[in-house]
């Protein structure tokens, strides 16, 4: 059964700086799935866990966070400290028994770069193929 | 500090599964510190459980709060405010707050969130370690500070054992052998004439094995 999930993406500013080009239109003419709301932070390692979880509580289907290169992020450690934030998530959502992939780290380089919209897709397909939230 | 860590889902989720108002409580004191049951973790565990019970069929109702402390009767009461928005109450406190909620609201339901484990500090960032076992009767002025009760695997009063090798225990290489601390650290006082001494025999009838314990500061009581 096919579905339009409905998926949350967390980026730091620097590396979904894409989003703004052309008045916010480049990202969709570049293949950006229209389903995946883009909310903006100041740096991922501000993310909270219960950030995530809220999202799933408010019906998301599957959550994905974008932040700095790993050894490159512009507050140092932020995005490490998410990618460890979204590994508790992975954890509790496989403890309830639901598949820990319906979160996902990815770090990317900052700018406009086709891998933002790569994410986008490969998390758009993964989540279609899971199906629904389980929630 | 007391050091805890919180359950498996399953189990805790098994707890309230048949509850339609849940109060998940959070205390802020040593839990707080820990990062095991302060707000935060009670904030996510409340929407943990609420993930959990949807998934599971039910319907209840989770809501969050906290307390200053979960081991004082002035607190306790605090529990008032959310008279009527509970039919249990999901403690993120140590065994202590919970057992406080026990005794203090005889008519409330209340589970255990966490696994109390030990008193520790932080060894570094979200790392903690043992280093008391509460056992009632301090000898750390024999041992320069180091507490072979808590951190010797065999709680040894006159160690090291013949497992100690390379100045760690036999029970796994990366826990140091606390007796090669406490020699090397007597060395460094020029103390460690004092470890020719045997240690007494020690009273363990006040480390709990006398049945619970209890304190009494007359000057305190009113």
């Amino acid at each position: 059964m096919s579905f339009t999930p409905d998926i949350r993406l967390f980026s730091c500013h620097y590396t979904s700086q894409q989003s703004c080009a052309n008045e916010g239109k480049e990202l969709e003419g570049l293949g950006f799935p229209e389903n995946v709301r883009i909310s903006r932070v100041p740096c991922t390692g501000k993310l909270q866990e219960i950030t995530l979880l809220k999202a799933f509580e408010d019906g998301a289907d599957g959550v994905y966070v974008v932040g700095c290169p790993a050894d490159a992020c512009h507050n140092v450690k932020g995005s490490q400290r998410a990618a460890k934030r979204v590994e508790a998530i992975k954890k509790a959502l496989g403890e309830l028994d639901v598949e820990p992939d319906r979160v996902e780290m990815y770090h990317l380089s900052r700018g406009l770069h086709p891998e933002f919209v790569d994410a986008a897709q490969e998390m758009n397909e993964r989540i279609q193929k899971m199906g629904p939230s389980p929630f | 500090m007391i050091v805890a860590d919180r359950k498996p889902l399953a189990e805790i989720l098994d707890m309230v599964k048949d509850c339609k108002k849940i109060l998940v409580l959070a205390c802020r004191g040593c839990v707080t510190v820990c990062s095991a049951g302060g707000e935060r973790e009670a904030e996510i565990l409340a929407s943990l459980v609420r993930l959990g019970l949807k998934k599971n069929g039910s319907k209840a109702k989770v809501i969050e709060g906290s307390l200053v402390r979960q081991c004082d009767r002035e607190y306790i009461d605090a529990i008032d405010q959310w008279k009527g928005k509970y039919d249990a109450i999901l403690s993120t406190a140590c065994g202590v707050g919970v057992n406080f909620i026990a005794n203090l609201r005889p008519k409330d339901n209340v589970y255990p969130a966490l696994n109390t484990s030990f008193l520790g500090g932080s060894a570094e960032q979200g790392i903690w370690s043992e280093q008391c076992a509460g056992c009632g009767n301090c000898v750390l002025h024999l041992t320069g500070g180091l507490c072979p009760v808590a951190r010797c695997a065999k709680s040894l009063m006159n160690g090291p054992c013949g497992g100690s090798v390379d100045g760690r225990c036999e029970i796994h290489k990366d826990v140091d052998c606390v007796w090669q601390l406490i020699y090397d650290r007597m060395g460094r006082l020029k103390r460690q004439d004092e470890m020719k001494i045997p240690a007494p025999i020690r009273d363990w009838s006040v480390a709990g094995h006398g049945g619970p314990r209890k304190q009494t500061r007359d000057d305190l009581t009113v």
